[in-house]
């Protein structure tokens, strides 16, 4: 197949934004059903309640992230498809699964924290800060995933 | 697909807060009068703001308030079955009484809210002496007590037919709940139910056959043997629960009924307490129903006591461990 190292390469790209995309959709969905639990019972908890329901949503962010600048890499976006050999491809895809595997994972965790730490604020409105560093402790993972994926894919 | 409790959860630790802790208990404990602690509660939220402030129409507005929550936040209220069994059983005892004594009471009086099957049904039914409408244990045991208290017109042993039938149940609907919460309290219930079936009967001697009618199927508990240690008296049914998973409640049943009672409803309190650091699943929601029976049989007991102005030592001994 001639262009199957493009083939390879686009596929890293799309199982980036696909699967934080994925992950984050869920994190964020679990989180908002447990804010709006929380605000029915205390509607001045919103502004508290949506910081906490928006974390895991940053992954999908880093996941489009890293498939733009595989897909500017590879000339896709550019309108002109660079000529590349199937190694190459491999070493794209391979570069982009961090975020897509660390994405998908650390949004579902990190939805779940989110949701342990509503329950926090819902009990304690004045232990936000607190109850924020849970879930932020997971985005780390997602952060060092995204380095790792940019990384990578710059220096090919 | 797998039921998500994430919001009714959510909900619910924001109802936790309202909840009456040990400070809360206090202070109703330190209203003097019986009028004074119906005001306190009333000022707490409690109550219909438009019935008479009584007892007992506080103690029930919460009991509805606690089911109007639960049934809004989830759809499939079958999930708790086995709290809505006994109520459904009590209805039933109360219909089949009324058919046979045909007296005209006060059916608020008599009959119950929060079963599976409506209270007009089983009435219904019991007046028609036809069950088939009922879920299908409650119809065997409902025909079987109808049937032996138009034959032999002995209360005793129709109440013991339908009170047999009500643990049975329950207990089957632990077996297949799929939260630990609901069969631990299955459990519990059933095993507690037998323990003071087992001492009353001791008590009045009544006799091994009686007994061991009376008893529901445990697996945790020997029901022979139960009813064997029973004619021996409190003691005797002490010393068997000391051979089994029930053995902390020895000390407390031969301490007293009252104390045996507060055991059984710390350990209650004690299993359910960890589901306050649960964010998901149905245990936090039947959790929190748990605990509102525990508060308000505890605002039930200092009402009453303060009523009979019993004084404040009685109410001590008997209040349990709260929820939050």
């Amino acid at each position: 197949m001639d262009n199957a190292g493009l083939i390879l390469a686009l596929a890293g790209a799309v199982s980036a934004a696909l699967f934080a995309g994925i992950g984050s959709a869920y994190g964020v969905g679990l989180a908002g059903r447990a804010g709006a639990g929380a605000i029915t019972e205390n509607p001045d908890l919103f502004s508290k309640v949506l910081i906490l329901q928006l974390l895991p949503g940053t992954q999908g962010i880093y996941g489009l992230l890293v498939a733009f600048v595989t897909l500017s890499q590879i000339g896709l976006l550019g309108g002109g498809a660079a000529e590349l050999t199937a190694g190459q491809g491999l070493m794209y895809l391979l570069s982009c699964l961090p975020i897509a595997v660390v994405g998908l994972i650390s949004a579902i965790y990190q939805g779940q924290t989110s949701v342990a730490a509503i329950g926090v604020v819902t009990k304690k409105p004045d232990q936000f800060g607190k109850a924020m560093l849970f879930p932020a402790m997971v985005e780390t993972y997602a952060i060092l995933a995204l380095l790792n994926s940019i990384l990578a894919v710059f220096s090919l | 697909m797998k039921k998500d409790y994430t919001y009714a959860v959510a909900r619910i630790r924001g109802r936790e807060m309202s909840l009456f802790g040990q400070p809360v208990m206090e202070q109703l404990l330190s209203c003097g009068t019986y009028e004074e602690a119906l005001r306190f509660l009333a000022d707490k939220g409690w109550g219909d703001p438009e019935k008479p402030l009584t007892a007992e129409n506080i103690l029930d507005a919460e009991t509805e308030k606690t089911w109007n929550l639960i049934s809004e936040m989830v759809k499939d209220m079958s999930v708790f079955d086995v709290f809505r069994i006994a109520d459904d059983y009590h209805n039933l005892k109360a219909a089949i009484k009324l058919a046979y004594t045909k007296k005209e009471m006060d059916r608020s009086r008599l009959f119950v809210t929060g079963g599976r099957v409506e209270a007009e049904a089983v009435e219904k039914a019991a007046r028609e002496r036809d069950f088939t409408g009922l879920p299908a244990d409650m119809a065997k045991a409902g025909a079987e007590a109808l049937d032996t208290l138009l034959h032999t017109g002995d209360g005793q042993l129709c109440d013991i037919i339908l009170d047999r039938a009500s643990l049975e149940e329950t207990y089957r609907a632990g077996k297949a709940a799929e939260d630990e919460v609901l069969r631990d309290y299955a459990v519990l219930t059933v095993a507690a139910a037998d323990i003071r079936i087992a001492t009353r009967c001791g008590r009045v001697g009544k006799s091994l056959d009686f007994t061991e009618r009376a008893l529901a199927d445990c697996a945790e508990l020997d029901t022979e043997a139960l009813a064997r240690a029973a004619l021996n008296g409190t003691d005797a049914v002490a010393e068997y629960l000391e051979k089994t998973a029930y053995a902390p409640a020895a000390e407390a049943l031969r301490q007293s009924p009252a104390a045996f009672e507060k055991w059984c409803d710390d350990l209650i309190i004690s299993h359910i307490r960890p589901q306050k650091y649960n964010p998901f699943t149905l245990g936090p929601l039947a959790a929190y129903i748990l605990a509102r029976r525990n508060e308000i049989k505890c605002v039930r007991m200092v009402l009453s006591c303060r009523q009979n102005s019993l004084p404040e030592e009685a109410i001590r001994e008997r209040l349990r461990e709260m929820y939050v």
